[in-house]
């Protein structure tokens, strides 16, 4: 992935919490076999009603969105992720996240951003005074702060999340220093595959 | 030293190595593959000329996408059709077990590895599924990963991880007849909440645990992430080793024996200590239903819809009254009157054979309500074969009910099983999430035997009406 030293730009406001992964992207684009295209897909159901947040003109182009507790419940899916990297978003701030969204985030390069629920109320109250405002998150020092107020909050990231999204790590490089390491755990590890259970059709075998 | 959690004994069998700064790398025992979440890591192995380090330990089956019309017809949607392609390819290509749509062990990925006999005490075990913690339910570490670590497993046979806090969910006594294991599951989702189990893995206790079998138990373990769990699981004894003993892949003979000692040992040990505990009085457990838009909004079959106004707090108090206008419900209307349209049984919830008994029981003999469809899906060709053997077929199909082949079906509505905007459902799968089984679908979560009774009287129904 590529390294991310900072998010900044505009906020969009979505006041729910308890966003679950099935409504960011609907199990029927689940589909394709593709990692790209995803964007479409976002929010779609929500997208269908005018008044929804994305649909409002002046939050087009935004980068950054603003969620209730809890968002990124429920399925795997890391089709979640990239139809918010896809849609243009490049962090999500919320009062909680989901643990594998915010694992397969971390994974894409989408910083997920945990604030308390009056930070994230007080950050969608100034949004809401002014839907251009101009929102700043920094990886390296661990900030969100709006420049053209005195608003600054820091955050917590694992240092390892951290470390991979300044330095675009990819996981399976990193792994893979430690071959040798796999190679000798499994020469003393006994837990049973699959070898021998299963014939070449598929059939149990015995 | 204290006494050691099922999670901690399964963690340090499976520390590959700790390097200082880095998460610890776990060895994972089984990884199982379906075709949704797995083509785009395929694909990332390709471009990075990389193999698949244990085909030995990976297992594929196709059930998300796949139609439950008989089999002769064809996969109708090219997208769909598509990707069960890949699967095909994928697995040949990369040399992997895959049990293919019509394939006599085909199933739902969740029920397929417990009936075989391929999910045993004391493994690790990944999917790009978060219901994978069903497999929990054996004394198993068990949990649902994105894509980025299905290829990260394809390539490595590893994750790194930091280790989870372990939660001990007791539950206490004995419940009354008629609530089954996913009534309970259902109590302890609403009770810790959609994210009360963040960060955790939950260990299932107490006698109510311990009294189901290993099918309620699956169902228990199987909806740990609606309640942000990481995993579930539960101890070994002797209801686990005498499921897996008759398992077609598990040992046999003087490797069962020394199989029976090692698995013994995933138990918790007495002086145990769990980051977090709580406990539930099976007296207060009662037949439940959903009545929103998250699995947490639950409320007893007997009761009624709440209002917004009963909640403390106000993000809770939002997200009812949302949940009420997308499900159309009044505050204080019984559950009981409520009609449906649609019943699905199925889904890696509720899908096994006990399950499908339990609905033929309130089914024999009665009708399904007119105007209301009612689908049972079995969870794999293995119950299939065991519920047309029992002539459990017959009876729900004398009943209205259609019998279907397996797969996820309507739980999700990837294939042709969906609600329509609007329908009501009444359904035996995990999430009533806006939309999740068609969009404008309005899905209420119940048992097998709830599910049943509903199909009969046309609204949310107890056996004990039909029966009576």
């Amino acid at each position: 992935m590529k390294p991310v030293r900072a998010v900044e730009g505009r906020c969009v406001p979505l006041s729910r919490s308890d966003v679950d992964t099935d409504q960011i992207i609907p199990s029927e684009w689940l589909k394709r076999v593709e990692r790209t295209g995803f964007g479409r897909g976002l929010f779609s159901e929500w997208r269908d009603d005018p008044q929804f947040v994305l649909n409002q003109p002046e939050y087009l182009g935004a980068t950054i969105l603003l969620a209730g507790a809890r968002f990124g419940i429920g399925s795997s899916r890391e089709h979640a992720v990239w139809a918010l990297m896809d849609y243009g978003f490049g962090a999500v701030i919320a009062s909680s996240f989901g643990d594998i969204f915010a694992n397969n985030a971390s994974k894409q390069g989408l910083v997920t951003v945990a604030l308390s629920s009056e930070d994230v109320d007080a950050l969608a109250s100034l949004v809401a005074g002014d839907s251009q405002l101009h929102v700043a998150i920094d990886i390296h020092d661990l900030t969100v702060e709006v420049p053209s107020t005195r608003w600054r909050r820091t955050f917590d990231l694992d240092p390892l999340t951290r470390e991979r999204l300044l330095n675009g790590w990819d996981d399976i490089g990193l792994t893979l220093r430690h071959e040798g390491e796999i190679t000798a755990y499994e020469a003393g590890h006994h837990s049973p595959s699959l070898a021998g259970v299963f014939d070449a059709a598929g059939h149990v075998t015995s | 030293m204290a006494g050691r959690t099922v999670y901690d004994k399964i963690w340090e069998d499976h520390v590959v190595v700790a390097p200082d700064g880095e998460p610890t790398l776990m060895y994972v025992d089984l990884h199982l593959i379906h075709e949704v979440t797995s083509p785009q890591a395929f694909e990332g192995l390709r471009l990075n000329h990389r193999s698949v380090r244990r085909p030995d330990r990976t297992l594929a089956t196709a059930d998300h996408n796949v139609p439950t019309e008989p089999l002769a017809t064809p996969v109708s949607d090219p997208v769909s059709r598509r990707q069960l392609e890949a699967l095909d390819e994928n697995c040949r290509d990369f040399g992997i077990t895959l049990f293919p749509r019509g394939h006599e062990n085909q199933g739902i990925v969740h029920i397929i590895g417990p009936e075989l006999g391929v999910t045993q005490p004391g493994m690790t075990i990944v999917c790009g599924d978060s219901h994978t913690s069903t497999h929990g339910a054996f004394g198993a570490l068990a949990f649902g990963i994105g894509t980025s670590e299905v290829e990260q497993v394809l390539a490595t046979q590893t994750l790194p991880q930091e280790p989870a806090k372990t939660m001990a969910v007791t539950v206490e006594g004995k419940v009354s007849p008629g609530v089954s294991a996913k009534d309970i599951a259902l109590a302890i989702v609403s009770r810790l909440g959609t994210g009360g189990g963040a960060g955790h893995v939950i260990e299932y206790r107490g006698p109510a645990v311990s009294d189901l079998s290993m099918e309620g138990r699956m169902t228990l373990c199987n909806m740990s992430i609606e309640a942000g769990a990481r995993a579930g699981l539960i101890g070994v004894d002797d209801v686990t080793i005498a499921y897996l003993a008759s398992r077609p892949s598990a040992p046999h003979g003087a490797a069962l024996d020394a199989a029976k000692a090692r698995w013994r040992h995933f138990a918790s040990d007495d002086d145990a200590v769990f980051d977090a505990e709580v406990v539930l009085d099976a007296a207060d457990i009662t037949p439940s239903v959903t009545w929103g838009t998250n699995p947490a909004q639950v409320v007893a079959l007997d009761g009624v819809v709440p209002a917004p106004a009963d909640f403390a707090d106000a993000d809770a108090r939002q997200s009812a009254q949302r949940a009420l206008d997308y499900m159309d419900l009044a505050p204080g209307t019984p559950m009981r009157s409520v009609p449906v349209d649609v019943v699905f049984i199925g889904s890696c919830t509720n899908s096994r054979v006990e399950d499908l008994r339990a609905a033929a029981a309130v089914a024999r003999g009665h009708h399904v309500a007119p105007g209301v469809r009612a689908l049972v899906v079995p969870g794999s060709h293995r119950v299939k074969s065991q519920a047309e053997a029992e002539g459990l077929d017959r009876v729900f199909l004398d009943a209205g009910f259609e019998w279907r082949e397996p797969g996820c079906s309507m739980c999700l509505g990837m294939n042709p099983d969906q609600l329509r905007p609007g329908q009501r459902c009444a359904s035996t799968s995990n999430r009533n999430f806006e939309g999740r089984q068609g969009r404008g679908g309005r899905t209420h979560l119940v048992s097998p035997a709830t599910a049943a009774a509903t199909a009969v009287l046309g609204r949310f129904a107890s056996p004990s009406e039909v029966l009576a």
